[in-house]
Parts: C-alpha cells; structure tokens; sequence
C-alpha cells in the first residue's frame, strides 16, 4: 500500500514536471484491506486488496485577449500502489492525456486554483487480527448455534492531498469492522456492528451475546399491521437512516440554489425542523480527515440545524465562488461525512413506556425521496421491528412500506429524542472502505404514515 | 500483458492447490459534464490491477492488486491461498474446478463510431451546445448534458488452461432541462437519469432524432412545471420501456439472484421471496410475460461472452409464459442450489470478486400498438423515466416515481400530470399484465449503478422492454 513517503516522492516528481500556468492537487486514497464474507456463521469469500487511487487534477491558467485570467480544469485517477516504476508509469500518461484534454476544455468560470490551507498529517496505528486467524476468532464459541451472516473488513486505510501552493495532508488509520446480522429459523433478524481499532476478544464474545439474548422474542409470529399512522419509535440507526437524506440533494448548497433540495422551504421560511432536532458536522473524535481534495479544512464542528432552524449548509469551494458565498471545505457533492445529531431527554429505560402502543423500528430499509422538492420520503421497515402495546413489545412485525416527509417526522411529530446516542460507524465499502461515522439518538415520532 | 499473467501462473509453489487464476482488468471511466453551458467535471478514472484466485481444499481465496509484475502476482496467489486454507474448515461449500471452466473466447464490443473519435474539445462543445438548444425560454432554469464513456479491457488466464480476453466499448449519456413556474420545479431528462447506457459508441447518442430528443425534453420540462399533481386512485398503468427497465430491475432481476436466495446477500441488499422450490412452479406473472437473460444483444449494455469465472455465456428463458424456469445465479450458485442457472457470475472491478449479477434481463415482445393499449384504458396512467424507487429485502412491496405521465380517460391520452408514482407488490403486480407492446413499442436502456456485494460493488446491466400495461395499480402524486 502506499506509504506517505510513496506519496511524497509521487508528488515531488510530478510537481517537478509543472509548466508555466499549470497548476495541480493531488487526492490519494489507499488500502490494504481484508474482506470475509460469512453467510450461516460459514464463509461464502474471504480475500484481500490492495489498492490506492491517485486524483490529478490539472487546472491551466491563462490570459484572454482582454487580459483576464481564465482557467480550464480536468482531472485524472490512475492506480497507485507504491511500486515507483509501475506507479510513474500510470501517472506519465494520465498526465500526457491530462495536458492535452485540458487545453481544449471551455473555460470553467468556478474552477479554484490552489491555495496553502496548511499542511499536517494524522496516524493512528490499531491493533488488529493477523489474517490467518481472523477465520476461527470470528467463528469462535461466541456465534456457536447462530444463523450468522455478514462482512469483516479490515486493515490500514489512507487519505491525503497536496496541491502546487505547497499544501500537504496526510491522513491515515488502521480499523476493522463486522457489519453482522443474525437470524431465527423463520426468517426475522437483527442487526449489528462490532468495529473498532483494536480487536477486543471478550467485547467480540459479550456483542455475540447481547445479540443472541435479543433473539427469542423475534421467534414469535409476526404481526401483520394494516396501513395508517402509528406512534413510532425509530431506534438510532433507523433514525440515521432518515437523517442520512439529507445528505442526497438535501444539505447541499448547490442543491438548494439548483432546485433539487426540499430545503429551499426551510431557507424561505415556509417550513422548519422541531426546535428538538440539531444537527451538526463533527470532526473532533479524529476518526476522519478534515480536509477535503483541495485541502479545504472543514471546521471542527460546523452546526447546520440547530433547533430546527437551518444554520448552515455544506459548501464546497465550487458553490462559494458561483454563489457567492462562504466555503466551509465540503466536499465535491456536499455530502454528510461526519453528522452528529443532538440528543434529547428521553431515557433508554422509558422508550417503551412513552411509545405506550405504536411501532418500535430497528432499521430502514432502501430510502429514496418520493418527492425530492417537497422533502418526502419513502422507505421499508428492516430487521427487528416491533408492535408495542402499552409499553410491552408483543411481536415482531411483517416488513411495512412508509412513505412521509422529513418536516414531519424531525419536525412536527417528533416528540422525542433520547439522551444516550449510539455512535454509528460507517462500514461502508463503495469503491473503498468507509471512514468515520454518525453519532445518533434514537427518536419517537407521534404519528408516521405507513402505506402498503 | 497476457504473457505476465501466464509467466506467473508458472512453476507457482501452492501445496494442494487445485486451481489458480489471475484477472487482469484495465478500465477508463471518462466522465465530461456541462451544465447552463459551464464544465462541471472533466474527469477520467483509470483502475488497473489483478485478482488471483486460489481453490484449496475446497475453499476459493482472492488477493487483489495493482501491482502488475510477475513477483507480485505470484505473491498475490501466496496471499489468496493463505486466506483459503484458512477458511477452508469452514467453507459455505465444497468448490471444484467444475466451477472454473476453462476458456479461451475473445469478445470485442461491436462499434460503429469508435469513442476515440471525438477529442475532449469535440465532447464538450457538443454538450454545451445541447444546454443551450435546452434553454429555449427564461423559464428553464438549468440546463445539463454527460457522457461517461467506458474503455474496458480483461485478461484471464489461468492453471487449467483459460486464456481468454474481452474489450468493452461503453457509452452513456443524458440530458436534462429543470423549468420553473413560481414555486413549482420540475426536471424532465432524456429517459431517465443516466438510463441511455449502451455498449458500442457514438452511433448511441449523435442519432438523427437528437436534436428532436432535445426540444423534446426541453418542451416536457415546461410542461411538468404547468402541470398538476398526479391525482390518486387505483387504475391502468402503461408504462414505457424507460421505466418498464427499473420494474423489470428491481422486481424481477434482483429476486431471482441465487445468491439472495441462497442467502449471500441478506446483510446487505437483502434476499428474495422466491424459495427454491419455486422454479418450475410459481407463477411469477400473466401468461403475457417472457423474460430472458440476454448477453447476446449487441448494443446493450451488459453483453459478453463469458463470465469472470470462464462460464460461457448464453441466452435463456427466466421466465417462460408467466412461469418462473431460472434463476440468475452464475456455477458456485448453481452448484450449491441444485438450480439452473445462467453465465453471469461478474465482478465489477479487478479489486472485486465474482458474484450473481443481472447482466441484461429483458422482457420480450408481444403483440399489443400503444394505440391498442390506450384505447383499452377507462382510467389510467402512462408514466415514463424513472424517477424514485424503493423495493423492501424480500422484493416484493416496492414503489417507483416517474418523471412524465399523462392522465389516460376513456381510452384517450389526456394532460400531463407531476410527480407520478405508483406502488404494489411483485407477483400480483405482474400477474396483472393485461397488455404487452409489440417490437416497435420496445427499446433498450440500462444503468451504470446496480449495487449489490459484501464488499460493495456496483456494476452495469442492461434492460430492453416493450410498453406494457397493468391493472389495477395504485397511483398518486407528490407534496410539491
């Protein structure tokens, strides 16, 4: 895997090949990792990769006839490992193409030439399972007897840019995760994640065990309910699931101002969140890189709903210089990285009790805007779900369509959010594996409308 | 390349191994996007890397790696037999060689207009040209217009003798035209978000009706902005081979998958209603609905020759007269089921191991004009390019959004009407397939982003389809 020391000698020898008005960032990404997949507590793959990507993105100044600076963008990735005659190779001719691609692009008015937003590095080191053991420790004694499926996914990870004003970040960790489900024999399951930095045997044996104790009560037959509105509970990584959309076209600024987001309603004033919920954009656990692939730093902790009124939104440098307004380093599609939702009072012992009779909801399931402009969302209910009946959970549910809207369900019906919040990593491996994650009440609405 | 691969395969120290394979892939992804006339991304992403695999005792191993030189490859094959050996006591099966055939096929996209042939330069003058064609009034308030254009090359060699090579030439495009009247924004685009994805070149997006396509879009947009929400019942519903491709996707594809039936997939993309003992039996839909599993289609999407793990690929019947006869599963899922299967084990990158995709599902023709099928309509529907969609873990509750629909009454088109969607449940909803467009209903479509895998990994397929109409389904409209 690429080393910081790769990606310094990587940038120097590019750096060194720079020609008048050119200007370049640099974005690497880069893993080691090992990936087992289980299905019936057996494994379905196990394998690794070895992988790193590097992001050149050439921006070329000029001047017009009128004297004005113009500049053309164009980016190009190649495949970095580390291995110097392999990897020069790749980057010679992404940038040969890059050269002449990018003289004949039209003038790209928001394009950003490099600035120097200081340069650092983050290391942090974990303790994780050699790979030859990992096998037997995950399907140790502890999942003995259980209908296990999942993904274990492990090893260093790095994130770093450098741009030509001198600019140089270099992010990196070691991490394993288990993102797990487990099943009864008539099909109903639940949902877990164990991950962390250092593989912790008896925390692994006593999640196995919390797990497999809230397994009898799915045994039961499910309940089916009809459609309507019920009092539900949406426990923290359903509730994340919700508060996730804002990230798909929601927060952003350039969604806003292109007419894609529902949040153009708060912005005008016609519509706002409960004063319950704020949200805000944390970096502070250092659990992810700050900077984004132009070496904007997002601020430690950036509010963007605090008590239901829109504080902020996520700009990135493109949106700030067409619209005029402040970058805050988001990133290119203005995407949550690291969302931490307010908690509220509602204890972990009396959700049953406030919920009285209603739905209690573990997960969602494949969300998707059914109507993006005026903020509504549709979704599945997903693993243990429950009806409850005066503040006692009587059976496990069939799965339920829901369609609402987010002014409702974090704003006029939520009535509650719990005090303790559950920190949500994010285990995702699109293209990568993932970084970070969502520090997350659970939260109990009045009335959600279930439709099919 | 090739001669790399199989000097590594040589003389390769692994006790007890029964089988070793190396993929080669090398893949650019070029991404040119405009939008009100400006570049918004000039892009191209190239992964280049191999994946060794490893049969031991029974068990595959992977290690993948984009160091391409004979000593890393040979010490990527030490790696993936390691992670086998390990996990071989505990193997979800006992996998053979059977399940590595050997293959020495060559396959080559067909291409009339070669994607080479047009500089970045001609790329974007002629997206920028479409945006301004877009903005025929004030009230288009964005105008946007991509092409991802997708050279591909594989590489398979392996210990029982495959060497074998395809070269994919992939092209998608769109545009699209956002119009708005006071406080109502509506986005028409050409079929779909992204939904234009062929395999061949240019011959797919400069066609002779572009520039119509393009007025087209523009006109719809102000259309959909002065239009009405889509009112609420339950009634007919035609729908056009631009959303037909997501139904046919996400309520046919995905289901029949044996790995979700097999459970692969039940942490993560969720698994299927359909049972084993299904095939052969349930009636999956009307007596109207053949389905097939189609590599063979020269422009669609995801056409091939062989899959990545050497299985010959071929078409064959799903779905036979509404009745359920295959699933999509590629010889590991074959094998393990007891089921028939097709070629269609894919991986979606070097960094990634084969499993069960779609490939191009299609649903074949019928008989039926659009003439006839709206004329058969009391009360209904058609709707056109998909929108919005969710379908539960089972596949079955699902609900889809459109972008176009016009209202149909009496058996005559009538307004256009917003945010159109509609929603029901997979078996009843095809069951209740009345009519099945003829060949000149039908068109190809398909999607660069169908997601599935532990690790994630999102792949190309294809879907061709003819207009059809549906009974009894429930529709209605948006908030905004």
């Amino acid at each position: 895997m690429m080393t910081r020391n790769d990606f310094e000698s990587l940038k120097q020898r590019i750096f060194a090949t720079r020609k008048s008005g050119e200007h370049f960032f640099l974005s690497l990404a880069a893993e080691d990792s090992q990936f087992i997949r289980i299905n019936g507590a057996k494994i379905r793959q196990i394998g690794s990769v070895e992988d790193g990507s590097l992001e050149i993105t050439l921006v070329l100044e000029s001047r017009d006839a009128a004297g004005k600076t113009a500049l053309r963008k164009g980016a190009r990735t190649c495949t970095v490992t580390g291995l110097s005659w392999k990897d020069w190779e790749e980057v010679e001719g992404a940038l040969k193409v890059l050269r002449r691609e990018v003289a004949e692009l039209p003038v790209d008015p928001f394009a950003e030439l490099p600035s120097d937003h200081g340069s650092g590095e983050n290391e942090t080191r974990g303790k994780l399972l050699p790979r030859e053991q990992v096998v037997d420790e995950l399907l140790s004694p502890a999942v003995s007897g259980l209908d296990l499926a999942g993904i274990y996914a492990a090893g260093p990870v790095a994130r770093a840019m450098a741009n030509t004003a001198g600019q140089s970040l270099w992010f990196s960790t070691e991490t394993f995760s288990l993102d797990y489900s487990l099943y009864t024999p008539n099909q109903r399951a639940l949902k877990g994640t164990f991950a962390g930095k250092t593989w912790d045997r008896t925390a692994y044996i006593k999640e196995m065990e919390r797990s497999r104790e809230r397994l009898p009560i799915l045994e039961k037959p499910a309940s089916k309910i009809q459609r309507g509105a019920y009092r539900t509970y949406l426990a923290p990584a359903a509730f994340w699931d919700l508060v996730h959309m804002l990230s798909w076209g929601c927060i952003s600024e350039a969604s806003i101002r292109q007419g894609d987001s529902a949040m153009r309603h708060v912005r005008s004033g016609e519509k706002k969140f409960s004063p319950l919920f704020s949200m805000s954009e944390d970096f502070s656990g250092g659990e992810m890189p700050r900077f984004n692939s132009l070496g904007e730093l997002a601020p430690e902790r950036l509010p963007l709903i605090v008590r239901g009124e829109l504080k902020n939104t996520l700009v990135n440098s493109r949106s700030a210089k067409e619209y005029g307004v402040p970058s805050n380093g988001a990133l290119l599609d203005e995407s949550l990285r690291s969302c931490f939702v307010e908690a509220g009072s509602l204890e972990e012992d009396q959700i049953l009790k406030k919920l009285d009779t209603g739905l209690y909801l573990s997960n969602l399931h494949y969300l998707n805007w059914s109507d993006q402009l005026g903020g509504r969302v549709t979704g599945m209910t997903r693993y243990a779900c429950f009806w409850v009946e005066n503040g006692q959970i009587i059976a496990p549910i069939e799965n339920m369509r829901w369609d609402d809207s987010i002014f409702t369900l974090m704003g006029t019906e939520l009535e509650a959010l719990t005090r303790h919040r559950s920190y949500l990593p994010d285990v995702g491996t699109y293209e990568r594996r993932g970084l970070g994650g969502a520090m997350i009440p659970g939260a109990l609405v009045k009335a959600m409308q279930f439709t099919l | 390349m090739t001669q790399t691969l199989k000097q590594a395969l040589e003389n390769l120290d692994l006790k007890g191994a029964d089988w070793v394979g190396f993929r080669e892939v090398r893949e650019t992804l070029t991404e040119r996007w405009v939008r009100d006339g400006h570049p918004k991304q000039n892009d191209a992403v190239t992964t280049h890397g191999v994946m060794a695999e490893v049969l031991v005792d029974g068990q595959f191993g992977y290690a993948a790696t984009g160091r391409t030189d004979v000593e890393s490859l040979r010490s990527a094959a030490q790696t993936a037999y390691r992670q086998a050996k390990s996990a071989a006591a505990h193997s979800v099966y006992r996998f053979t060689t059977a399940q590595r055939p050997k293959v020495t096929s060559r396959y080559s996209s067909p291409r009339l207009k070669p994607l080479t042939e047009m500089s970045a330069g001609e790329i974007s003058g002629l997206l920028v040209e479409i945006c301004e064609k877009l903005k025929t009034t004030p009230a288009i308030v964005r105008t946007e217009a991509v092409a991802r254009l997708v050279e591909m090359e594989t590489r398979f060699v392996s210990s029982n003798g495959s060497e074998a090579e395809q070269t994919f030439s992939l092209i998608t495009t769109d545009f699209q035209a956002t119009a708005q009247n006071g406080g109502v924004i509506q986005r028409r685009t050409d079929g779909g978000l992204l939904a234009r994805s062929h395999q061949g070149g240019w011959e797919h997006f400069i066609t002779p009706d572009l520039w119509d396509r393009v007025r087209r879009v523009a006109a719809q947009a102000i259309e959909l902005s002065q239009a009405e929400v889509c009112p609420t019942m339950t009634g007919s519903l035609i729908l056009k081979p631009d959303q037909m491709m997501l139904q046919i996707h996400e309520s046919i594809g995905h289901p029949l998958e044996l790995d979700r039936i097999l459970g692969d997939e039940r942490n993560y993309a969720g698994w299927s209603f359909v049972k084993p003992e299904d095939f052969g039996k349930l009636q999956y839909g009307s007596h109207l609905m053949n389905v097939t599993f189609d590599p063979t289609v020269s422009e669609e999407f995801a056409s091939y020759a062989f899959d990545d793990t050497g299985a010959a690929a071929k078409r064959e019947f799903l779905i036979r007269d509404g009745v359920l006869v295959r699933g999509l599963g590629g010889l590991e899922s074959q094998v393990r089921s007891g089921l028939p299967g097709v070629a269609n084990a894919r991986a979606s990158a070097w960094n990634r191991s084969p499993i069960d995709r779609m490939a191009n599902i299609n649903l074949e023709p019928g008989t039926a004009t659009l003439d006839q099928m709206i004329a058969s309509v009391e009360r209904g529907v058609m709707m056109e390019s998909n929108k919005s969609w969710s379908i539960d873990d089972f596949r079955n509750k699902f609900q889809f959004g459109c972008e176009y629909a016009r209202l149909i009454e009496n058996g005559k088109l009538g307004r256009v009407v917003r945010n159109p969607n509609y929603r029901g449940v997979t078996n009843p909803f095809w069951r209740s397939l009345k009519m099945v467009g003829n060949p000149e209903t039908a068109a190809v479509f398909g999607t660069p982003f169908c997601g599935k895998g532990e690790p994630n990994q999102v792949i190309r397929v294809g879907h061709s389809s003819p207009t059809c109409l549906f009974e009894n389904v429930e529709i209605f409209g948006g908030a905004s």
